[in-house]
């Protein structure tokens, strides 16, 4: 027993290092904008720099709508698909999945031959457009975490009693999916959303492909130009993903996805 | 009462079982038009411009393109650094895991390692790349550290975080933590009667293992690898934001031609695309299956 308990700390104490270590050293060479001394001079120059503003209120206001476009769009799907289709389920997982299994470069490579300029649904002619078709991507890469988030936040709770119960007091679908659904898989769909935030917020390859101002891209010029800064925007970008995940955890129920998305 | 046009499930008047049928089939229409146009006919599209020419003529030559060194090496570049990070991913995060769960350890160590987990597995792209230059780039903290307390220049042995090595290292930042938090529930599976039953019989820690416990675990254990190369193997943005376009694997191939159609043949570039879907398509079912057998055990 001994033996294997010193062998469980090593292993714990290599994890440690190696995750711990470049967050340190990014922490450090952060500090060393001024010479001679550390300083906090290069998040000042980040975060007054108004292409940062520009570019990370881009992405949140993408991510927000992807948040509205994705509960709009799951919520009513896994419910009815408990309540009307079952026989459907696996259809509708195995797709949920896919995702997972096509490269985002491959989606976006996709979207660029089938919605160019000159076919049936021209999204990529005015920048308009391509926002909603970005939306509509990031949708498509957060479709298999929301939508197994919510699922599960349907498995939880009664979904044909309280159907049938709303009808008989003669609720109209719209109300029984928007004041009886909707507040009972609230925390699915908050774990969700929370999840999609940290996928969108520093999501490259759609946007940049897509030649939209987001912050990935902001990010990814940041780094090949200047030498401080870069690591404070990587601190940055940590804490945004630590916000969004003590959030998931405070409101979701332990259940979570990891994101190949951001890769 | 109901009429013919009311459509209320529970509605008293009987109606034909075919019209309640497609008013079921209405409600998941949204569903299906976005994933048709978002998903599912976006990535057909590519698949069948891979089998043709620039004027839409059938033909299998993007196919054979594939076969240009250039593009050849891309591939098994790619394959390498997602197999190295996978398995080396998949072997760190499952000693992690163990010692958390059955290597005796304080309890709040769980809780803490999970959530670091979830961080973790989320911190990818480009900031991730940011992190490892400041690290072990040529003027990262743990490089000129050692260069000034131990001597040792890791660059004069030839590493290079550029390179594939580094490349790979870099990945294990996220594909680690993946692996932890997929397998803790494997571990947790592992049912404390089996260990005790195989030391009553006489067996060993290693029988135990050899007999008991790995045989439980091999398909959580492969098919969770499987699922690290995938993750890896699409995987851009940490790669060009760290190499830029000097180590050449596939996805940064495939951009610059998406981007610049550096391969002077759009049809070639859907091939590239047709073969990635192929080889994460292939790892991802795998996973899929060997996790259907290894649910029988984890009741």
């Amino acid at each position: 027993m001994k033996q294997s308990k010193i062998g469980a700390w090593i292993a714990f104490a290599v994890g440690t290092i190696y995750f711990l270590v470049p967050l340190i050293a990014t922490f450090e060479f952060s500090l060393r904008m001024k010479r001679g001394e550390y300083s906090f001079e290069a998040y000042r120059v980040v975060l007054t720099d108004p292409n940062f503003q520009a570019s990370f209120s881009y992405s949140a206001a993408l991510a927000l709508a992807t948040i509205v476009v994705s509960t709009l769009l799951v919520v009513p799907t896994a419910y009815w698909i408990r309540l009307k289709l079952p026989k459907l389920r696996p259809f509708v997982e195995f797709v949920t999945l896919l995702p997972l299994v096509i490269p985002a470069i491959v989606i976006v490579f996709g979207y660029l031959r089938m919605y160019n300029s000159s076919s049936f649904l021209p999204f990529t002619s005015s920048a308009r457009a391509t926002d909603v078709l970005l939306t509509f991507g990031y949708v498509t890469l957060a479709l298999p975490y929301f939508y197994r988030a919510v699922d599960t936040g349907l498995g939880a709770v009664d979904v044909r009693t309280l159907t049938e119960a709303a009808e008989s007091l003669g609720a109209s679908w719209g109300t029984i999916l928007f004041n009886v659904i909707l507040p009972n898989v609230r925390s699915a769909v908050l774990s969700g959303a929370f999840l999609t935030f940290a996928i969108v917020i520093g999501e490259f390859t759609m946007a940049s492909l897509l030649n939209r101002p987001a912050f990935g891209p902001y990010l990814q010029l940041v780094g090949a130009n200047r030498a401080y800064e870069p690591s404070a925007l990587a601190i940055i970008a940590f804490f945004v993903t630590w916000a969004c995940m003590g959030l998931l955890q405070i409101f979701g129920q332990g259940r979570r996805g990891s994101s190949p998305a951001t890769r | 009462m109901a009429t013919e046009t009311d459509v209320q499930p529970i509605a008293v008047a009987p109606r034909s079982w075919s019209a309640s049928k497609s008013f079921a089939w209405l409600g998941v229409t949204p569903f299906v038009l976005f994933s048709l146009l978002f998903l599912i006919l976006p990535t057909l599209l590519l698949m069948v411009g891979a089998f043709q020419d620039a004027e839409g003529h059938f033909t299998l030559q993007n196919i054979a393109g594939l076969a240009d060194p250039t593009i050849l090496s891309a591939y098994w570049i790619s394959i390498q650094v997602s197999t190295a990070s996978a398995l080396l991913g998949a072997l760190i995060g499952f000693f992690l895991a163990y010692a958390v769960v059955l290597g005796g350890l304080p309890h709040w160590l769980r809780p803490t390692l999970m959530t670091f987990s979830g961080v973790a597995s989320n911190f990818a792209g480009v900031p991730l790349a940011f992190a490892f230059l400041a690290t072990l780039g040529r003027l990262g903290l743990v490089t000129v550290l050692l260069r000034q307390f131990v001597g040792f220049n890791i660059y004069s042995t030839g590493f290079n975080l550029l390179s594939f090595w580094g490349l790979a290292l870099t990945y294990l930042y996220f594909q680690i933590p993946l692996m932890v938090l997929i397998i803790t529930p494997a571990l947790d599976g592992l049912k404390r009667e089996w260990r005790e039953a195989s030391a009553i019989l006489g067996a060993s820690g290693f029988a135990y293992w050899r007999y008991v416990a790995l045989p439980v675990l091999w398909p959580s254990l492969l098919g969770t690898t499987l699922l690290l190369f995938a993750n890896s193997f699409g995987a851009i943005a940490t790669a060009y934001a760290l190499t830029g376009s000097s180590l050449n694997i596939i996805t940064i191939l495939l951009y610059a031609q998406i981007r610049g159609d550096v391969l002077h043949n759009q049809n070639l570039g859907y091939a590239l695309a047709l073969g990635m879907i192929l080889i994460t398509g292939l790892s991802n079912a795998a996973y899929i299956v060997l996790r259907s057998r290894s649910e029988r055990w984890l009741r």
